[in-house]
């Protein structure tokens, strides 16, 4: 396997609109060849309907895809270098494991096709199931047959729309590091989609964070985290306290009032061009005071005095939602290292970070975008 | 009276298949008569003699082999060009697709009575001669509707995910048609064969307006039964029966082994 260089695929100003939806604007994009890629994102943000014109499955209104030099955008799938895992698998019912397999050698009219899907087989660990049907199979051995499937015809690019979805918890953080390593190991480009930003950043060597079609922001899956460039990423990704400000003066440290309390951060940490300015702040960049001991708080940090609202023990952390006195609740987390009491509901607390872990977004966003509806309801009803 | 009460659901149940298989059974056993006088009717004496000499009777062989020769030829039209309306009608937007879809059902809708003697009309204004050809195009249409609806139905159940995953694996229209698509619509086909099959052979009323001189199975029952059946009809009847029951308990076989190697994993 991987005899054949493997080459980048390029999307070139790809737009794809249905009627009046445009569900993929204006989208370019460089993937390395090899790497592993994850288009993440919320339902309907345009990720699959991307992943279905790779495939050509779905032609593009306007826009180009290559692979390497090769123009692709007028190909059919079945000419197409390209192979998909498809969400719930979409094995074929009336053929065996190893017809699945064999399918797409078989109308390439590969010779020699018994050692070659075999290897596969033992590749995705199923050997002894070549001759069961897709039923007979549980929900991850059906994944694996899907990956084999795809895998088996060297494609230059496998695509794997939601593959883990239809699994339960465990089975998927296995199957993440079953795929990572199927990924090392024959070292094709995977573009992966999906709607879990941790199973995004577990295994994706790029995460790009989709929203309404385009693509908010693209990186290493720590840079998105540490330093989001839009609250829908700081949302998405991952969660973020967001505080709306105004900013005051700059000097090394650019300063934002908000509410009243000064927030500072790194100039490059800035993503704000004007004076209205969204602070931010990771949950577990936070740590938390008893108000009595606000005297120990490191000079310089920022800080917010509040009232613990709620305690969530979680085992490995605890999650703190401390309401400021504006009446904003922040969440916090705390590792569970250290011995003795933790904060209880009613506490006066402070909440203090050091500047280098705020990060500044343009004010001119909505806060809670990228927040789950689910959450946005709990709050309301608060 | 306690007993009746806690058995009562079983009493009924058996009464409803001695209501339905006591008919069958009395055909069954007809079979064996040897008739009193014209009529086989009351139980005389066995014997063995319709089954021996199955076609002893003037017409009841000939009847029976033109009734399966019209249905197996009616059946086989019916069902490539029922399949392929379906899959029109499933596949493609075109004007006037919904009033298609209506009339489809329109056979199956309309009275024997009105269709067969409307045929009847139809053909004798065309001066077209009344025989086997003519029974045959009116088999043909009303067994179109059953296969239109029965394949329709399976092509709508299907996940339009395999037949993309087909085009994704190498497999051009055709080769996805062919691999994916046939395959996975044929027991819909053969169910609606099979039915098709047994509207035909048991079609009495459009098949006496249009047979002209031509005699069916049905037809020279019919016939007989003027003058007295004969038990060589009560014997064919079983034959038939018969082969419906092996086919219903085929597939019951195959379903159950299927299910059971499913269970097995």
């Amino acid at each position: 396997m991987g005899a054949r260089p493997v080459e980048d695929l390029h999307l070139v100003s790809l737009t794809k609109a249905f009627g009046d939806m445009v569900a993929v604007d204006d989208l370019t994009l460089t993937i390395p060849a090899g790497s592993f890629f994850a288009l993440l994102g919320a339902s309907g943000c345009g990720k699959t309907t991307t992943l279905r014109m790779i495939a050509g499955l779905e032609d593009p209104t306007s826009g180009s895809i290559r692979i390497g030099e090769q123009d692709v955008t007028g190909l059919k799938a079945y000419r197409r270098p390209v192979n998909t895992v498809f969400q719930s698998y979409a094995l074929f019912p009336h053929l065996d494991i190893f017809e699945n397999v064999a399918f797409g050698l078989r109308r390439r009219r590969v010779k020699n096709i018994k050692p070659k899907v075999n290897a596969m087989l033992e590749l995705v660990q199923l050997g002894p199931m070549a001759r069961r049907k897709p039923s007979q199979l549980s929900g991850g051995q059906q994944q694996r047959v899907a990956v084999a499937r795809a895998l088996i015809n060297e494609p230059d690019v496998l695509l794997l729309d939601e593959p883990l979805g239809a699994l339960d918890l465990k089975l998927r953080r296995q199957m993440q590091i079953e795929l990572k390593r199927i990924q090392t190991e024959v070292g094709t480009t995977f573009v992966h989609v999906t709607h879990d930003q941790e199973e995004a950043m577990t295994m994706a060597d790029t995460v790009a964070v989709m929203n309404a079609g385009r693509i908010e922001q693209l990186g290493h899956p720590a840079e998105i985290y540490e330093l989001p460039r839009s609250a829908f990423v700081a949302n998405f990704l991952g969660q973020s306290n967001l505080i709306e400000g105004q900013r005051q003066d700059d000097g090394d440290m650019v300063t934002v009032v908000a509410h009243g309390v000064a927030f500072r951060l790194l100039r490059s940490r800035n993503a704000a061009a004007g004076g209205s300015v969204i602070v931010g702040v990771r949950p577990e960049k936070i740590t938390v005071v008893d108000a009595a001991d606000a005297a120990r708080v490191p000079d310089g940090h920022n800080q917010v005095a509040g009232t613990v609202t709620d305690v969530s023990y979680s085992g490995v952390s605890t999650q703190y939602l401390i309401r400021a006195r504006w009446g904003q609740e922040l969440i916090v987390f705390e590792q569970n290292v250290i011995v003795g009491d933790r904060c209880d509901v009613g506490d006066e607390v402070v909440m203090h970070w050091a500047p280098e872990h705020s990060f500044g977004l343009d004010g001119s966003q909505d806060v809670y975008a990228g927040v789950e509806p689910a959450v946005l309801e709990l709050e309301a009803a608060q | 009276m306690r007993w009746l009460r806690r058995n009562l659901v079983g009493i009924i149940g058996i009464l409803v298949l001695v209501y339905l298989f006591v008919p069958i059974a009395v055909v069954i056993a007809l079979s064996f008569n040897k008739p009193a006088g014209k009529f086989n009717i009351s139980w005389n004496q066995f014997s063995a003699d319709a089954w021996t000499n199955l076609c002893g009777v003037p017409g009841v062989c000939s009847s029976f082999v033109t009734s399966i020769q019209i249905g197996i030829i009616s059946t086989l039209i019916a069902t490539v060009m029922g399949t392929l309306i379906a899959f029109a009608l499933v596949r493609y937007r075109f004007r006037g697709r919904s009033t298609t879809n209506l009339l489809i059902f329109l056979p199956m809708a309309t009275p024997e009575v009105v269709m067969g003697s409307s045929l009847l009309a139809l053909f004798l204004n065309l001066r077209f001669p009344l025989g086997a050809v003519t029974v045959a195009i009116a088999h043909i249409m009303f067994i179109i509707s059953f296969v239109v609806v029965t394949v329709k139905a399976r092509l709508q159940g299907m996940d339009p995910r395999l037949e993309e995953a087909a085009r994704d694996l190498y497999a051009s229209p055709r080769a996805t048609f062919r691999y994916v698509t046939f395959p996975l619509v044929l027991p819909g086909i053969i169910g609606a064969a099979l039915l098709g099959f047994s509207l035909s052979f048991d079609d009495f009323i459009i098949s006496f307006f249009n047979a002209g001189t031509l005699v069916t199975f049905p037809i020279f029952i019919w016939g007989a039964a003027q003058r007295g059946i004969p038990p060589q009809v009560n014997a064919l009847a079983t034959i038939v029966f018969l082969a419906a029951l092996a086919i219903v308990l085929i597939a019951q076989v195959v379903s159950y082994r299927r299910r059971r190697a499913l269970q097995g994993a």
